[in-house]
């Protein structure tokens, strides 16, 4: 069995979990309004880091973050027996390559590398680039590796930033909100980007909530387009719902993945319409820290996890009125309940799709 | 609980020419991987015209998968590579480069995730299945066993595909096969080494 022993974030709303979770609780969102920016020739919203980010030079901006997100993880567990690193991100420092070349620091074992020496894990790091999946399917293959005694300890770390590279990109697509984003809501129009790191051990032993059950299943679809029927979440979450011994309504909640695109949004409340989890609450976190690619699905595991550890469901922040063809419960107010099974989902470019159960040992 | 998997079959795709299992099944005189790819194409008939907007990588995965692979079956796809989706990133960040001629294309950004390639080979061969892309300095002949066979003796894949799938510039190779419980050769780190 594998465990959740410790976890932090670095955010836009604070530079680790305590004062995030601080601010979230109180209604405040990491989101901005960006104009004359050098990112992007017209104005937008997104959550970006105060800077400066840089506190140990010799580090990109982005390797600062994922530092800065694991370093009290690490202090408070210190690397013993056989220890991994996984780091989670889609872009790394993509940055780096707008004089056009591919230099060194673009190559994301490079970056794991650098990160692994500085905190002196042994062995070489895995990396992870599942699209928006990859923070939350680094949970899952850490527990799988967890549990095959291939690892005691898996420490993951996350991260993306608010580049120009992926802000034209959603651009070019259309995707981009016309404000802060407003998952599930009738008024959705698009994804608003966001920058963050965070940090979770996962360990063979001890902990405050098991991995209970997981799958990532491909859509077998679209590359660019979320399954009409939602079809590769449906089935992440059945395998995940199986593995944990679970029919579904007895989760507590959801953490779901809620870009706030027209189509992201309806495929998940497909899916979770088909496989009857219509009354269990369910939160997108994108409205506090927006999208934040690669760190989201750890990210958001991360505020889950403290959410179940205090019993309190956080709002799903933007939204008001449903406007997704299937009724679903999205959570409007803070909400004390006690906290057994919960679940946090991702889906992604490439039709991937994860789902994680927890089980709150408490 | 058997402990035991094997490499069931290969394909590997380098220097201008496809070898299945060991054997050459096509070669050609290309000035370029695209160029050679599209020859590929036509060479097995491969009828899916979605290839031809497919990014390198995608299509290098494609032409190796699409000799190994079977519609349907519930077969794990674990990719890596070193240098995640470069290739395409340096393709994506000429239109955005230069001020004066912006374009940032949709159709070139979607390919900038390595992962994409698992997407166009899983909506091929309807593989409703498990996927991941890491990210490696080299081969990684320990990960790929040690991923592999969790995900087959958990029961979340019958068999898995793994692959190597390099692209930057004109610089490619692929090595990607398939592993089960019978076949070729046994599926250890030992093996991999001597093998790559």
């Amino acid at each position: 069995m594998s465990f959740i022993v410790d976890y932090n974030c670095f955010t836009p709303l604070g530079p680790d979990l305590q004062t995030t979770l601080g601010r979230l609780e109180e209604g405040v969102s990491g989101i901005q309004h960006f104009e004359n920016s050098e990112l992007l020739p017209f104005p937008y919203y997104a959550a970006r880091l105060p800077e400066p980010v840089i506190h140990h030079p010799g580090f990109t901006r982005l390797e600062n973050m994922l530092i800065r997100a694991l370093a009290p993880v690490v202090e408070r567990n210190p690397l013993s027996g056989k220890s991994l690193l996984l780091v989670s991100t889609t872009k790394g420092n993509i940055g780096a390559i707008a004089g056009g070349e591919a230099v060194q620091d673009a190559f994301l074992p490079v970056m794991a590398a650098k990160v692994a020496r500085y905190f002196g894990f042994s062995e070489t790091p895995w990396v992870l680039s599942n699209a928006c999946v990859s923070g939350l399917l680094a949970v899952a293959v850490a527990g799988r590796m967890i549990d095959a005694g291939a690892y005691e300890h898996v420490y993951i770390v996350a991260g993306d930033e608010v580049t120009e590279f992926v802000l034209s990109g959603f651009a070019g697509f259309q995707a981009l909100s016309s404000g802060p984003c407003r998952p599930y809501d009738k008024s959705r129009d698009g994804v608003t980007l966001g920058e963050a790191a965070a940090a979770v051990l996962v360990s063979n032993a001890g902990g405050l909530f098991r991995v209970a059950g997981n799958g990532a299943v491909n859509d077998a679809n679209h590359i660019s387009g979320p399954s009409r029927t939602g079809e590769g979440l449906y089935q992440s979450i059945r395998r995940a719902l199986d593995e944990a011994q679970l029919s579904g309504p007895e989760l507590d909640f959801i953490s779901a993945h809620g870009t706030a695109t027209e189509y992201n949004d309806e495929m998940e409340a497909i899916a979770f319409d088909r496989l009857g989890l219509n009354r269990v609450p369910v939160n997108s976190l994108k409205g506090y820290f927006g999208h934040t690619l690669g760190a989201s699905g750890l990210l958001e595991a991360v505020i889950s996890f403290e959410s179940a550890r205090k019993g309190i469901l956080y709002p799903s922040l933007g939204f008001e009125t449903s406007g997704v063809s299937r009724e679903i419960n999205v959570i409007r107010q803070p909400e004390k309940r006690p906290v057994k099974y919960f679940m946090k989902t991702a889906s992604g470019f490439g039709g991937c799709n994860t789902a994680v159960i927890f089980e709150n040992l408490n | 609980m058997n402990n035991t998997f094997y490499i069931q079959s290969y394909c590997e795709i380098r220097d201008g020419a496809i070898r299945l299992n060991g054997e050459e099944v096509f070669s050609a005189e290309a000035e370029s991987f695209a160029d050679f790819a599209k020859q590929a194409y036509h060479h097995f008939e491969t009828g899916y015209p979605k290839f031809f907007k497919m990014d390198k990588l995608s299509k290098l995965a494609f032409l190796a998968a699409s000799r190994l692979l079977t519609e349907g079956s519930n077969t794990a796809l674990v990719f890596a590579n070193r240098s995640a989706s470069l290739d395409t990133d340096l393709v994506y960040q000429q239109s955005i480069g230069d001020k004066e001629a912006y374009y940032p294309s949709p159709a070139v950004f979607v390919y900038t995730l390595p992962n994409i390639c698992l997407g166009e080979i899983s909506i091929k061969y309807k593989l409703y299945s498990e996927n991941g892309f890491f990210v490696f300095e080299n081969f990684p002949a320990a990960f790929f066993p040690a991923y592999a066979h969790t995900l087959i003796r958990t029961g979340k894949a019958d068999d898995v595909l793994c692959g190597w799938v390099e692209m930057l510039g004109e610089e490619y190779r692929a090595l990607v096969y398939r592993v089960g419980k019978q076949g070729l050769m046994e599926h250890n780190e030992q093996n991999l080494n001597r093998w790559i």
